[in-house]
C-alpha cells in the first residue's frame, strides 16, 4: 500500500491491536472477551501489518510458521484437558492454582491455559489463510 | 491338557499353519509342505481319540462362552457325523497338502497357496464341528471367502476371476440365506445350539415359520452344494489348481450343503415338504450332473460334473428319509470323498505329467505311469459301484433304500439307475481311456509321477478298498454311529461285501450292463448331449453374466440419475425437501403458530438496525458487481453484529464484527482476481423458480421459529450454567465458562476443525496452478484410449 | 418482539437459499455467508431474547440473578461464527482455484469428477 500515513501508523495500530487482544484474552472468564474474540483481534493485527508493510515483514514479525502457532494452541488445549488426568478428575476438569507473586495474587488454571490454546489456534489458522491470500494478492 | 483344550486348538491348529505356511515356504521350498501336512495329521489324530466312544453311541460337546449377553458361545459338537466329516477333513487334507507340495513345486506363490489351503480347512473344520449356530455362520462365510481365494488364486486370468467372484456370490447370497433362517430358527424356539435342537424338532414342524425357515436353509444348502440350478459354479471352480478341486470340490466344500441338511435332517425332515423338495432337486441334479459331465472332454470338468451328480444323490436320500435312504447316504458320502478325490488326484498327475487333460488327446500312459494307472483304475471302481470297493457297499444301500415298490421310488429308481450307470462311463472314461489304446503324443513327455502326488492318491484308493474288506468294523466304527446322528436315533448299518441275491443286486446289475453301453458309445452320447444343449442355448451359468450385468447396468442408471453433476439440481432437492418437512409437518400435526404478534412498542433503533439488514441482503442479491457484493454483505454482518449487541451479547457482536471485517477482507483479496462479476445470468423462469423455493423455505424457517418461541421456555440447562458458572468455574461471564470449561470437550474439537480447514486452504493457496486441469486431461485421455 | 426476529430470520433463509440455488459458485458462496448468519439468528431467537443485560455475573455476587441474556445459544453461536467463516474461506479459496483451473464459475461447466457422457465401468470381471 502506497499511503505514508497508513504505513507510519499501521506497526503502532498492529502493536496497540495485539496487546488489547491479549488484554480481552486474559479478561475473558470474567467479562465479554475470550480466546476466539481475542484472536480474531490478533489476526485484524497482523492482516493490518501486511496491506501496509508486506506479507514478508510479517512473516518476518511472528517468526514462527503461523501454523505451527496453530498447532502449538491445539497442543496446549488438549494438554489444558489432559493435565486432570493426573489429578484424577476426568479429562477437562478445570484445575485451578493462586500463587503469590510479589505480593499478589495470581490465580492460574488450566481453564486459562486452553482459552490460550484456543487463542493460538485462532490466530495461527486464519492469519495464515489471511496471509497466504494476500501473498497471492501481490504476484 | 484336558480335551476341551486340545480340541480347541485343534479348531485354531490350521489357521496357525495357514499363518507360518508362506514363511516356511520360502526357507524350504515345496518341502514345507511335510511339515504343514503334520498340522492336519496331529488334528486327524485328535479326533481319532473321539472314535470309541462315539461308537458307543456317546455325544461330546464343549466350548467357552463367547458373547453371554446374547446366549452365543464358542462351542463344538461332536457325534457320528460331525466326527466323520472331521476325520475326512482332516484326513484328505493331510493328503492334499502333500499333494499340493508337489504339484505347485517351484511355483512363486506355493507358500500363499499352502495359507490358503489351510485355512479353508481350518474353516471347513470349524463349519462341521460347530454347534452354535452363528459359528456355523462364521465358518460357513469363511469357506466361501478362503474358497473364492482359492478359485481365484490364478488371478491373471479372466476365468479364474469369474469362477471365484461367482462361486463367491453363489455361495455367500446362499449363506445369507442361511443366516436369516438360523436366526428365525432360534427367534422360534429360544436355542442356539444343535446339540439342544433336536427335543425340539416336533415343535418347530407345528410352527407357522416352519416354511420360512425350511426353505431359507435349503437355499443356503442348495447353493453350497451346487444343486440344480445353482450349479454352475462348481465346474467353473475348476479354474482353480487341481489340489483345490480335489479337495473343496469333491471331498468337503461342496459336502457342506449335504452335512447341514443331514444335521437337520432329525429337526426339519420327514415333512411333505422335506420329502418333496429334497428328493425333487436332487434328482433333478443328479440327472443333469451325470449327462453333463458326459458331454465333456476335460478330465476335470468331467468330474466336477459327476460330483455335481453325486451332491444330488446325497440330497436325494437325505431327503427320502427312510432308514435305507440315510445309511446309504452316510456311506456314500465316505466312499465319494474317497474315490472322487483320488480321482481328481489324479487327473492332476496326468494334467502335471503330460500338460494335457483332454481326454481325446490322451492314450497309452499305461506304460509310463503304471501306478497312476492302477490308483485310477481302483478309484473307478469305487465309483462305478463294483465289488470289492466301497463304492458297491453304498450303491447297494442305495438301492435298498429305492427299492420299495411304490410308483415315487420306481420313477426315482430308475431315474437313479440312469444317473449311476451315467457316472459309471464317466468314471471309466477317465480311468481307462487315457492309459489304454495306442500312444498319443503329449505336450510333454509323460513318465511316473514323484511320491509326492501319487501317495495322496494311492492312500485314498487303497482305503476304499479296506473299508469295503474290514466292513464290518468300519460300519460299528464310523457308518453306524453316522447313520444314527442324521437320524437322530440309534441305527446299525450291516450291509457287507457277502452276495444277497435281491431287487438291489438287479438294479446294480441294470446299471453296469447300462454304463458298459454307455462307455462303449461314449462319443456319439458326447455329440448327442452337446445338440440338446446347444438348442437350449441358455443356461444358469449365461444367466449369472447376464444377472452381474444387469447389476452393474441398473447401477449405472441409478447414479446417472441420482447425480446428474448439477450442483444447482442438488441443491434444488435439497432446499425443496427442506422446505416441503417445513410447512407438511406443522400442518399434518396442527401445530401451526398462532398469529404473529408485531409488538408495536419496538424501539425505532432496532426496527432500523433490521432495516439495515434486509437493505444489506437484498443489495446482495441484486448487486451487478463486485464491490457492491462485498461491501452488501458486509452491511448485513454488521447488521447482526449490532443486533447481538442490542440483545445482551457482547461477546457474539465483537466476533460477528471481526469475522465480519476479515470476511470482507478476505473476500476482496480473491475477489480481485477472480474477474467475476456476481450478477445472475440467468433465464427469468429459472429465477421465478428458485425463487419460489427460496420463498418457501424462508416461510417455512419463519413459521418454525414462531411456533418454537410461542412454546414455553425450558431454562433448566441455562439456570445451572447461571447458578454454577462461578461458584465451580470461577468465571464471572458464562458465556466464556461454557466454552472453555463447561463444554471444553466441544471447543477443543472447534478449535481443530478451524485448524484443519486453516491447512486446507493453505495447501489449495500453494497447489500449482493448472493441476485439476491436468487431471481432467489425463482422464480424456484414458477415456479416448479406451 | 419474536414475531420481528421470526420475519428477519424468515428473510435471511430466503435470500440465502435463493443466492445458494444458482449456478454461479460467487453467488453460491455468498449465500453461504448469509446462511450461517440466518441459522445463527435462528438459535439465537430460539434462545429467547433479553435485552441489553449480558449474562455476566456482577463483582460480588455467586451467581447469575435477575433477568439477562441467555447464555447457552450465545456459547453455541460464537464458535459457530468462527467456524462457519474457516468454512467459508475454505470454498471461497476452493472456488478461486477451481476458476483459475477450469476457466468458468457456471457449476454446470464443473465437471472433472462427473464428466458429461461418463463410460461405463469395464464388464468384464
Amino acid at each position: 500500500m502506497k499511503s505514508v500515513i497508513f504505513r507510519t501508523v499501521a506497526p503502532f495500530l498492529t502493536s496497540l491491536m495485539t496487546l488489547f487482544s491479549i488484554f480481552v484474552l486474559l479478561r475473558g472468564h470474567n467479562e465479554p472477551g475470550g480466546g476466539f474474540i481475542g484472536g480474531l483481534i490478533a489476526v485484524s493485527a497482523l492482516a493490518i501489518y501486511g496491506i501496509a508493510h508486506g506479507v514478508e515483514t510479517v512473516r518476518h514479525a511472528i517468526y514462527f510458521h503461523p501454523m505451527a502457532i496453530a498447532g502449538a494452541g491445539l497442543f496446549a488445549a488438549t494438554v489444558a484437558g489432559l493435565i486432570s488426568l493426573f489429578a484424577q478428575v476426568p479429562f477437562m476438569t478445570g484445575l485451578w492454582i493462586y500463587p503469590s507473586l510479589f505480593g499478589v495474587e495470581v490465580p492460574l488454571s488450566t481453564v486459562m491455559l486452553f482459552d490460550t490454546g484456543v487463542y493460538l489456534v485462532v490466530v495461527g489458522s486464519i492469519s495464515s489463510v489471511a496471509l497466504s491470500l494476500e501473498e497471492r494478492g501481490g504476484e | 491338557m484336558d480335551i476341551a483344550a486340545l480340541t480347541f486348538l485343534a479348531l485354531g491348529l490350521p489357521f496357525v499353519a495357514a499363518l507360518v505356511a508362506p514363511v516356511l515356504t520360502r526357507f524350504l521350498g515345496h518341502n514345507a509342505a511335510w511339515l504343514l501336512a503334520l498340522a492336519p495329521v496331529a488334528i486327524f489324530l485328535h479326533f481319532l481319540r473321539f472314535v470309541p466312544e462315539i461308537a458307543n453311541g456317546e455325544i461330546v460337546t464343549g466350548g467357552y462362552a463367547w458373547i453371554p449377553s446374547f446366549n452365543v458361545s464358542f462351542s463344538w459338537l461332536i457325534d457320528g457325523l460331525s466326527l466323520t466329516f472331521a476325520l475326512l477333513i482332516s484326513g484328505i487334507g493331510a493328503l492334499i497338502v502333500l499333494y499340493s507340495g508337489g504339484y505347485l513345486k517351484g511355483h512363486p506363490h506355493q507358500g500363499r497357496f499352502l495359507s490358503f489351503i489351510l485355512m479353508f480347512m481350518g474353516s471347513m473344520q470349524g463349519l462341521v464341528l460347530s454347534d452354535s449356530f452363528l459359528m456355523l455362520f462364521v465358518f460357513w462365510e469363511l469357506t466361501s471367502i478362503t474358497s473364492f481365494l482359492l478359485i481365484g488364486f490364478d488371478h491373471g486370468r479372466e476365468a479364474a476371476r469369474r469362477a471365484a467372484l461367482q462361486a463367491l456370490v453363489v455361495t455367500g447370497g446362499g449363506g445369507l440365506l442361511l443366516l436369516a433362517g438360523l436366526l428365525i430358527l432360534w427367534n422360534v424356539s429360544g436355542i442356539t445350539q444343535f446339540s439342544l435342537l433336536l427335543s425340539f424338532g416336533a415343535e418347530l414342524k407345528e410352527s407357522p415359520f416352519y416354511l420360512a425357515v425350511l426353505l431359507l436353509v435349503l437355499g443356503g444348502a442348495f447353493t453350497k452344494s451346487a444343486q440344480f440350478p445353482f450349479h454352475f459354479w462348481l465346474p467353473n471352480a475348476m479354474e482353480a489348481p487341481t489340489p483345490v478341486s480335489a479337495y473343496l470340490h469333491s471331498a468337503t466344500m461342496v459336502k457342506a450343503g449335504v452335512y447341514l441338511l443331514m444335521r437337520l435332517n432329525p429337526v426339519l425332515g420327514g415333512t411333505p415338504e422335506w420329502q418333496i423338495l429334497l428328493p425333487l432337486f436332487g434328482v433333478a441334479t443328479l440327472v443333469s450332473g451325470a449327462a453333463l459331465a458326459v458331454r465333456q472332454t476335460d478330465l476335470k470338468l468331467m468330474l466336477a460334473y459327476t460330483t455335481m451328480a453325486s451332491l444330488g444323490l446325497l440330497v436325494l436320500l437325505t431327503g427320502l428319509g427312510s432308514p435305507h435312504a440315510i445309511e446309504a447316504a452316510a456311506l456314500y458320502l465316505v466312499a465319494h470323498a474317497l474315490f472322487k478325490g483320488a480321482l481328481f488326484m489324479v487327473a492332476g498327475i496326468i494334467d502335471h505329467e503330460t500338460g494335457s487333460r483332454d481326454l481325446t488327446k490322451l492314450g497309452g500312459l499305461r506304460s509310463a505311469m503304471p501306478l497312476t494307472f492302477a490308483i485310477a483304475l481302483a478309484a473307478a471302481l469305487s465309483m462305478g459301484g463294483l465289488p470289492p470297493f466301497f463304492g458297491f457297499l453304498a450303491k447297494e444301500e442305495i438301492y435298498e433304500a429305492l427299492s420299495s415298490f411304490d410308483r415315487r421310488s420306481m420313477v426315482f429308481a430308475a431315474l437313479a439307475v440312469l444317473g449311476n450307470a451315467l457316472m459309471f462311463a464317466v468314471a471309466f472314461a477317465i480311468a481307462l481311456k487315457p492309459f489304454l489304446g495306442s500312444k498319443v503324443e503329449t505336450p510333454r513327455h509323460a513318465h511316473e509321477a514323484p511320491v509326492l502326488l501319487w501317495l495322496g492318491p494311492a492312500i485314498l484308493a487303497l482305503k476304499g478298498l479296506s473299508i469295503a474288506l474290514m466292513s464290518g468294523l468300519a460300519h460299528r466304527l464310523i457308518s453306524s454311529p453316522m447313520s444314527s446322528a442324521i437320524a437322530g436315533e440309534p441305527r446299525t448299518v450291516t450291509i457287507s461285501l457277502e452276495p444277497h441275491i435281491g431287487v438291489p443286486l438287479l438294479l446294480s446289475a441294470i446299471t453296469l450292463l447300462v454304463g458298459v453301453a454307455f462307455y462303449l458309445n461314449l462319443d456319439r452320447l458326447r455329440a448327442a448331449t452337446a445338440v440338446i444343449l446347444a438348442d437350449i442355448g441358455w443356461g444358469p451359468d449365461r444367466g449369472f453374466d447376464q444377472f452381474i450385468r444387469g447389476l452393474l447396468r441398473l447401477a449405472v442408471a441409478i447414479t446417472h440419475r441420482l447425480q446428474s453433476g448439477k450442483l444447482d439440481v442438488y441443491m434444488t432437492v435439497v432446499f425443496v425437501l427442506i422446505a416441503v418437512v417445513l410447512l407438511a409437518t406443522p400442518v399434518h400435526f396442527g401445530e401451526l403458530p398462532r398469529a404473529p404478534f408485531f409488538a408495536a412498542d419496538v424501539p425505532t433503533h432496532e426496527l432500523a438496525i433490521m432495516a439495515i439488514a434486509v437493505a444489506g441482503l437484498l443489495a446482495v442479491v441484486l448487486a451487478a458487481d463486485r464491490l457492491t457484493a462485498i461491501v452488501s454483505l458486509g452491511i448485513q454482518g454488521f447488521a447482526v453484529a449490532v443486533i447481538f449487541l442490542l440483545y445482551g451479547a457482547p461477546d457474539l457482536s465483537f466476533t460477528q464484527f471481526m469475522i465480519e471485517t476479515l470476511s470482507v477482507v478476505v473476500l476482496a483479496l480473491v475477489m480481485t482476481r477472480l474477474q467475476l462479476s456476481p450478477s445472475d445470468r440467468r433465464p427469468l423462469h429459472q429465477k421465478v423458480l428458485d425463487s419460489m423455493i427460496a420463498l418457501a423455505c424462508g416461510f417455512g424457517f419463519g413459521l418454525f421459529l414462531l411456533r418454537a418461541t410461542g412454546t414455553p421456555f425450558d431454562a433448566t440447562l441455562t439456570d445451572f450454567y447461571n447458578l454454577y458458572s462461578k461458584s465451580i468455574a470461577h468465571g464471572a461471564n458464562v458465556v466464556n465458562v461454557i466454552i472453555v470449561d463447561f463444554r471444553g470437550t466441544d471447543t477443543l474439537g472447534e478449535i481443530a476443525v478451524v485448524m484443519i480447514t486453516g491447512l486446507a486452504i493453505l495447501s489449495l493457496v500453494r497447489l500449482r496452478a493448472g493441476s485439476l486441469k491436468r487431471g481432467a486431461d489425463v482422464r480424456k485421455d484414458v477415456e479416448e484410449r479406451a | 418482539m419474536e414475531a420481528w426476529f421470526a420475519l428477519l430470520v424468515g428473510i435471511f433463509f430466503t435470500v440465502a437459499v435463493y443466492l445458494m440455488l444458482s449456478k454461479f459458485i460467487i453467488r453460491v458462496l455468498l449465500g453461504v455467508a448469509v446462511l450461517g448468519n440466518a441459522v445463527n439468528l435462528l438459535i439465537f431467537t430460539g434462545g429467547r431474547l433479553t435485552r441489553g443485560v449480558p449474562p455476566v455475573i456482577a463483582g460480588g455476587a455467586d451467581a447469575l440473578g435477575g433477568p439477562a441474556a441467555n447464555a447457552l445459544p450465545q456459547a453455541l453461536i460464537l464458535t459457530a461464527i468462527v467456524i462457519s467463516f474457516s468454512f467459508f474461506a475454505f470454498l471461497l479459496v476452493l472456488a478461486w482455484r477451481a476458476y483459475e483451473d477450469l476457466s468458468t464459475d457456471n457449476t454446470d461447466e464443473m465437471r472433472v469428477a462427473e464428466p458429461v457422457k461418463e463410460p461405463m465401468p469395464p464388464l468384464g470381471y
